[in-house]
Formats: C-alpha cells, sequence, structure tokens
C-alpha cells in the first residue's frame, strides 16, 4: 500500500540533545495506526525510540501525542485518517520530555490532585446506595470518560504561559463532582476553580474541546463552573 | 534502599483496593505499577461487575446462593466452593462501597444501581457504568487513594508509577521485598517490606490474539514463579468470543445482553444449531460460545479472513446510542463501521487467564509476608471458566482481604527490617543481568521471538488442544527460550530502554508460557475453557482437582491439589 514517512521529534536525555529523525515505513494495511506504525519503527528499524502505550483500544490514556498539528492518541489514529502519507510526531506540549514521546506527566498529576478528584458527600453512607435518579446520573455522563491523557492540557495555549494554571482537565474533573448529585463540597470545590489559577485563566481559545479523543467538552464545564461561582446554574 | 510496611505491586482495580486496606489500618503502604496505575488493563473492561443486589425487575429473587451456584457452574466444579461462597457473600458489600466512594454506575427508574443479564448467570446481576465499568471503578478506587494520600491522619501512602518489578527476595520461606526498575531512567532500587502483596494482572499477551492491554506479559506471574511458589490451573484460558476482528479489542457481551445477534455467512442464529448453546442463544457462556465459533468458521461458515457477524442493527439507533456508546465509538474508530448501520465482524480472541499464583481464600501463598490478588492470583473462584462480571468482583473482593490479611500480619510482626542482605544480593544478580542482556550481541530484536511465541500459543494452546499440538508448542517453547541467548539490542542507554524491558518480560513469558502448555499436555480431559480434541470429556474420577506448576531450571514440575467441595453437589454443565 506504499510508505509512510513518520518524522518524529527525539530527545537523548544521556547526550541532552533533541532532533528530528524521519523514518519510511511500508503501510501495511488499511487500518494500520500510528502506534503500530511506532512499533513498526521500534521493532525494525530504532530500538532506541521510546513511546507509551497500554491498552491500545484508546481507554487508558497511556498514548496521547502531538501528530501532524493536533495532540492526539496513537492508538486510534488510523494513518488513513490523517490523509497524507507524511506524518510528523511531536511529544506532548508543555510538559517536560524525558526521552523521545515519553513525557514527565507529574505537572499534570499534581493538577488532578489539587481538585480534591473524590466524590464528598455530606452524610455517612447509607445501607444500601445512595440513589440517584437517572435524570441525576444522566447530568454527569458527560463529563465522567475523561482517561486523563493530556491532549486537552498540552493544546491549551495558558498552560504553557502559566505554568500554574490548572487546565482543562483538572476543571473538568471539577465540574465532574459539581455535577453529581451525591456529592456536598460544592463550596470547596468553586473555591479551588475561583482561585487566580482556576477558571478565571481560560482564555475561551476551544483547543482543548478540539482535541479531547474521548469529544468532551471541557469550555462547556469551565463556563458552568464560572456561573456556579457567579452564583448562577448553567441551563442545558 | 526504601522501606514500606507493605508494598503492593499493581495499580489495576486489585491493587488499588489492597492498599487502602492496608493503609485503612493505618499501615503504610507503597503501590509499585510498571504503569501509572490510570493505565492498568482494569480500565478497559467494559460490561460490569457482578452482585445479587435483586435491583433488577427479573433480579428480585437473586441472592448470593445463587450467584455462588452460577458460579461454580460456571467454573466446571473446578473452583473451590468455600472460596466462591467468600467471594458472592461479600459481593454487595464491595459494589455499595464503590457506589458509597463515587462510582457512576447506571441506574434503575427507581435510582437504584442497575443491573444487566450476562451470559451463566440466572438472574441480571451484572452492575454497569453503561459500556465503560473498567474506566468507572478504576478512577473511583484511584480518586480514593488519592484521598488517602491527602489525609493526614494516617501513615503514608505513596505511588511508584512506572517501575517495573524483576525479583522478589526470599529468605528462608519469608518475603523480604523486591527488586524494581524506574523505567523512565533504567536505575535499579531495592524495597524493603514486612509484606508483598502482587497484584499484576493476567497473563493474556501470552497469545498473538488477546483482548489484554500489551503490558499483561505475564512477568508479574513469572515473579513469584521463579521464586517457588506455583502457578495454579494455567491450562484454563479464557476465549472471548467477540472480539473485533483483526484488532481484537474487545466488544462487550453486554451487546449480547442488550440482544445483539450472532450470525454466520448464510445469515443464520448459528447458536441455535449446537445443543450446548441451543437455549441460551447468544447469552450463553463464553467458552461454548467461542467453541462454536470456531466450529462454524472452521466448517466454512465464517466470512472470508475467518470472523462472523455480530448484528445490533435490530437494537435500534436509540438503544445503541445510549447503552452501547463505547462500542459504538470502538467499531468507528478501530474499523471504521458503524453498528448502528452495518453488523460488526468479529472472532474469538483469548482474554482472561483463569490460573495464577496459588494462593489460599484468604489471599496467602506458601510464601510468609507474600499474598497474591485479582487476575494474577488464582483462589480459586474461576475454575475452569470465569464467568463475565466475576472478575471485577474478584478483584475488589480479594484485593481488600489480600491488604487485610498483609496488615494484620505486619502489626502482629516483631522482627522488622529483616533481610537487607538478601535484597542487595538480589540487586546484584538483577543488576548483572540487566548489563548482560544489554550487551547482547546476536541477532534478533527480543520482540521477534515474543511474536513467535504469540503465535505458537494462538495455534497449539488455543481454543482446541490435543497432544500432539501440545507437545510441539513445548517444543517450540524451547526453541524459543535457545533463541533468546542470541537476542541484540542496539540502544545501550538506561532511560525508558522499551527493548530492555521486552527482553526482561520475554523471560517471564516464556516460563508462564511453559507452564500453561505443561498442564494443558498433562490433563487429559475437556473441562470449561480446556477443550482437548483428545480426550473430549470431563472427567471427574481422574481430573476433579488443580494443578500446581512449580519453576524448576529445568522446566515446569506438576503437582495436584483437592479441590475443596461444599453445599453444591458437582453436575453436568448444560445450559
Ligand atoms: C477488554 C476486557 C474487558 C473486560 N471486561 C470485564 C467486565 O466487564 N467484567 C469483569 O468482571 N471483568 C472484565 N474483564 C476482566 C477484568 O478487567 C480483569 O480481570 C481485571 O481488571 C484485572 O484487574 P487486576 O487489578 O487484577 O489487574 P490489572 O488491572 O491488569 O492490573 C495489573 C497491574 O499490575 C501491574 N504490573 C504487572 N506486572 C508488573 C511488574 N512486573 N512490575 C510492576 N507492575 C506490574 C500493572 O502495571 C498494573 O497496574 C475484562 C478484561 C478485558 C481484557
Ligand atoms: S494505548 Fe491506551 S489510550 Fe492509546
Amino acid at each position: 500500500m506504499g510508505k509512510i514517512t513518520l518524522d518524529i521529534e527525539r530527545y537523548d536525555p544521556d547526550k541532552k540533545a533533541q532532533f528530528f529523525q524521519s523514518f519510511q515505513i511500508p503501510w501495511e494495511k488499511r487500518d494500520m495506526t500510528v502506534l503500530e506504525g511506532l512499533f513498526y519503527i521500534q521493532e525494525n528499524m530504532d530500538d532506541s525510540l521510546s513511546f507509551r502505550t497500554s491498552c491500545r483500544s484508546a481507554v487508558c490514556g497511556s498514548c496521547a501525542m502531538h501528530i501532524n498539528g493536533q495532540h492526539r492518541l496513537a492508538c486510534n489514529t488510523l494513518f488513513s485518517v490523517l490523509k497524507t502519507n507524511k506524518v510528523t510526531i511531536r511529544p506532548l506540549a508543555h510538559l517536560p520530555v524525558q526521552k523521545d514521546l515519553c513525557v514527565d506527566m507529574s505537572p499534570f498529576w499534581e493538577k488532578y490532585e489539587k481538585t480534591m478528584p473524590y466524590l464528598m458527600p455530606g452524610s455517612p453512607p447509607p445501607e444500601e446506595e445512595r440513589i440517584q435518579s437517572e435524570g441525576q446520573r444522566a447530568e454527569i455522563d458527560v463529563v465522567i470518560d475523561c482517561i486523563q491523557c493530556a491532549c486537552c492540557y498540552s493544546s491549551c495555549p495558558v498552560t504553557l504561559t502559566s505554568k500554574d494554571y490548572l487546565g482543562p482537565a483538572a476543571l473538568l474533573k471539577i465540574d465532574r463532582f459539581l455535577k453529581d448529585s451525591r456529592d456536598e463540597a460544592k463550596g470547596k470545590r468553586l473555591e479551588t476553580a475561583d482561585s487566580p489559577f482556576g477558571v478565571w485563566r481560560c482564555h475561551n481559545v476551544y483547543n482543548c474541546q478540539r482535541s479531547c479523543p474521548k469529544k468532551l467538552d471541557p469550555p462547556r464545564s469551565i463556563v458552568n463552573i464560572k456561573r456556579g461561582i457567579l452564583g448562577k446554574e448553567l441551563r442545558p | 534502599m526504601r522501606y514500606h510496611e507493605v508494598i503492593v505491586v499493581g495499580g489495576g482495580l486489585a491493587g488499588l483496593r489492597a492498599a487502602i486496606a492496608v493503609n485503612e489500618r493505618n499501615v503504610s503502604v507503597a503501590v509499585l505499577s510498571k504503569v501509572h496505575p490510570l493505565r492498568s488493563h482494569t480500565v478497559a473492561a467494559q460490561g460490569g461487575v457482578n452482585a445479587p443486589l435483586g435491583n433488577h425487575p427479573r433480579g428480585h429473587y437473586d441472592n448470593w446462593e445463587k450467584h455462588a451456584y452460577d458460579t461454580i457452574k460456571g467454573s466446571d466444579f473446578l473452583a473451590d466452593q468455600d472460596a466462591v461462597i467468600r467471594m458472592t457473600r461479600e459481593a454487595a458489600a464491595r459494589i455499595l462501597e464503590m457506589e458509597h466512594w463515587g462510582c457512576p454506575f447506571s441506574r434503575t427508574p427507581e435510582g437504584k444501581i442497575a443491573q444487566r443479564p450476562f451470559g451463566g448467570a440466572g438472574f441480571p446481576r451484572t452492575c454497569y457504568v453503561a459500556d465503560t465499568t473498567g474506566h468507572a471503578l478504576l478512577h473511583t478506587v484511584y480518586e480514593q487513594t488519592v484521598r488517602f494520600q491527602q489525609a493526614a491522619e494516617r501513615k503514608e501512602m505513596v505511588l511508584y508509577p512506572e517501575w517495573l518489578i524483576t525479583n522478589l527476595a526470599v529468605e528462608g520461606e519469608e518475603c523480604r521485598g523486591l527488586v524494581a526498575m524506574e523505567m523512565a531512567t533504567g536505575r535499579l532500587e531495592t524495597f524493603l517490606a514486612e509484606a508483598v502483596i502482587f497484584a499484576t494482572g493476567g497473563a493474556g499477551r501470552l497469545y498473538g490474539n488477546s483482548t489484554n492491554a500489551l503490558i499483561n506479559t505475564g512477568m508479574g506471574m513469572a515473579v513469584p514463579y521463579w521464586a517457588g511458589i506455583p502457578l495454579k490451573d494455567m491450562e484454563f484460558i479464557q476465549f472471548h468470543p467477540t472480539t473485533l476482528y483483526g484488532k481484537n479489542v474487545l466488544i462487550t457481551e453486554g451487546a449480547r445482553g442488550e440482544g445483539g445477534f450472532l450470525v454466520n455467512n448464510k445469515g443464520e442464529r448459528f447458536l441455535a444449531n449446537y445443543a450446548d448453546s441451543g437455549k441460551a442463544m447468544e447469552v450463553a457462556p463464553r467458552d461454548i460460545i467461542s467453541r462454536n465459533m470456531t466450529k462454524e468458521i472452521t466448517e466454512g461458515r465464517g466470512f472470508e479472513g475467518g470472523y462472523l457477524h455480530l448484528d445490533l442493527r435490530h437494537l435500534g439507533r436509540e438503544k445503541i446510542l445510549a447503552r452501547l456508546p463505547g462500542i459504538r465509538e470502538i467499531c468507528l474508530e478501530f474499523a471504521g463501521i458503524d453498528p448502528i448501520d452495518e453488523p460488526i465482524p468479529v472472532q474469538p480472541g483469548q482474554h482472561y487467564t483463569m490460573g495464577g499464583i496459588d494462593c489460599t481464600t484468604e489471599c496467602e501463598t506458601r510464601i510468609k509476608g507474600f499474598y497474591a490478588a485479582g487476575e494474577a492470583a488464582c483462589v480459586s473462584v474461576h475454575g475452569a471458566n470465569r464467568l463475565g462480571g466475576n472478575s471485577l468482583l474478584e478483584t475488589l473482593v480479594f484485593g481488600q482481604i489480600a491488604g487485610d490479611r498483609a496488615a494484620e500480619y505486619v502489626q502482629t510482626k516483631t522482627q522488622r527490617e529483616q533481610g537487607k542482605k538478601a535484597l542487595e544480593e538480589t540487586l546484584a544478580r538483577t543488576e548483572e543481568k540487566i548489563k548482560k542482556t544489554l550487551n547482547s550481541t546476536g541477532k534478533e530484536h527480543p520482540s521477534k521471538i515474543r511474536d513467535a511465541m504469540q503465535d505458537l500459543m494462538v495455534k497449539d494452546v488455543g481454543i482446541f488442544r490435543n497432544g500432539q499440538g501440545l507437545k510441539e508448542a513445548s517444543e517450540g517453547l524451547r526453541d524459543l527460550k535457545e533463541r533468546c541467548r542470541d537476542i541484540k539490542i542496539n540502544y545501550k542507554g538506561r532511560a525508558w530502554n522499551q527493548a530492555l524491558v521486552i527482553a526482561l518480560e520475554l523471560e517471564g513469558s516464556l516460563d508462564v508460557a511453559e507452564a500453561v502448555v505443561a498442564g494443558a499436555l498433562a490433563r487429559e480431559e475437556s473441562r470449561g475453557s480446556h477443550s482437548r480434541t483428545d480426550f473430549s470429556k470431563r472427567d471427574d474420577q481422574n481430573w476433579l482437582r488443580h494443578t500446581l506448576c512449580f519453576f524448576t531450571p529445568e522446566g515446569p514440575r506438576l503437582e495436584y491439589s483437592e479441590v475443596r467441595p461444599g453445599p453444591f453437589k458437582i453436575a453436568e454443565r448444560k445450559y
């Protein structure tokens, strides 16, 4: 099926060297993914290439990287979708590179942890489940599927310039609990989001929304949080 | 050298639940995992988790005894009945706890946890979160570990993400700790501990056509196996009937539970033509459906290339969007097919490792201070075949038990922080092995040997097996071990050296694969997932017993142990 050229931004921590390297690989089958392309290089051409992966089915969030101008998951990006056989790959932006496509995710996780990312109910648990109506459950449907891949974080221009900005994923996490009928720590959550590094830093660029491989909508969550802070609820 | 009272290896559902149990008793704990916990294989589970809550209109008369019986029957009577009863009695408590911790379960009209029917179960008892149950459960327990880490009132809980465990340090009959490699730097470190819990998941990637994450190499079973703990019932490997053709991404059983049809190239719902699936049809147990699908394909009623159709179209757009959105996404992303308009091409694929690290109902092993839980362990609750929805349950129930027992053990231990020397020695041995591996100047990238192993396992140790094929597999594995002496790694750096990781794990995979083959070759009967074409009947007289496989440098050595009976009578397994 022809060939694909992969230009990969690499980093060698031993030599502290950053460079681009070009690989030509065979396009073996119609549904070949970028991840499969990277494996081809690692196993047949250059075993020093490093990248993260685990589930290879777009649910674990390991394999996010910058592919032809957009942050995406390598495992669910078919070459055919890119509509070109020249592909440029860089590591996730705005996070320190450890080696090649492996970045240090700790700044991202630290922000996740800052949001008190766990249910805070107001009362001790009942004997059975907490009752949540189907309607209440539907409210959180749009905010629970985040896989913490950091595509949104790395696409956001504000995370580049403002080191402490919580970023879209962490703000979505705050909204996930704000929207949960079982959670009773709304005040604390809004306070976290109302900090100098919270929602007001967002510049409404919408890159996060465009890059989310799970089609989530962090800007909507950010608006919802802002309305919460201002004492109003967003109507659907 | 680092020190934690308890070290949990594995950041999946079992490992994290265990760590919480340890820390709840105010014992310090560290979780080591070769990927960030949220990247563990658990996150991919789709369909749901079983508990006899009776929330479904048709589930009113469900209870733990019926759940236990279904599980034991599903296991083809190889499960230990006391272990199963333990699990089903605690099921409701563990699931309600997850709800209390915030798990966003789908709901019934009354606002209770929703339940759906699953194969082999007498009642709809599978609690679910749309079709992303594993994701929701794993994220929920992980959230709780963050809460525990942020709480000041207890001893510490520390996470070490992206550390690969390479060896255990055992002195006499006691576990002293382990040696691990930080993958980002390649640095080795010793971890001293009073107790160690292994929750390292399954070994699906012994096979090429697996639904498992790529990280499920079996190394997590090999480490205790090398240290002298037997692997139990390894010949029982579950194949899932419906994996996306060519990619083996799972199409959840929920898709059939919701009413999907399996169809051959003549447009027939062929399950009707087989005695063992004719009644239950698409919700018959997995082993039965996988075998009947394989027969259809080999007898020429599959589609070109070897697959069948899973048809959801009659469910309608609405139901597919509401109940199976993840499945639709998988089809769109990985195959470019919309199940609303087209049938899904599916084939059976390796799915679950019933066997594992031999342990008791309390998760103890024959090495003091060493515990096992989750898919890596074999308690045994799944026997010869696991029912869908029971393994997430197992991780929660036995994760908690392992954590409790380990913490209790630590609290009663008088001599602490023993075994530093043993750890240093293990470190030196490991360092030497890594240097040797990095310096190898042979011919092949280790992934080529891994690929050959995966092909061999699919071909000879798959859904149907026979003596001849298993003997060939056994020889084949020996040859592959030979080939391992002749690998080549060009990259000599230590940071994120993934060729090195493949080589280290491959050694574990090959040894665990040998245990599977040895057990399968010896077991001259067909039971549950183990189908011998040369011994097609179940043989309770000779084989109602567990296989125990011990590591020796010359190859696996087998022993057997009795299946623990209980209140349920052993019968033919018919649906
Ligand atoms: C696609 C799919 C769908 C499934 N759906 C369902 C379902 O609907 N219901 C159900 O009940 N079950 C389901 N299962 C099965 C279930 O998901 C697993 O059995 C369960 O999640 C295993 O959890 P665990 O905690 O034991 O292991 P895992 O989640 O696999 O975690 C293992 C952990 O061990 C770590 N580890 C392993 N080896 C090492 C090492 N050497 N060094 C360091 N760390 C190591 C890994 O990093 C990981 O953190 C499904 C399985 C698959 C494949
Ligand atoms: S490998 Fe898990 S999301 Fe891509």
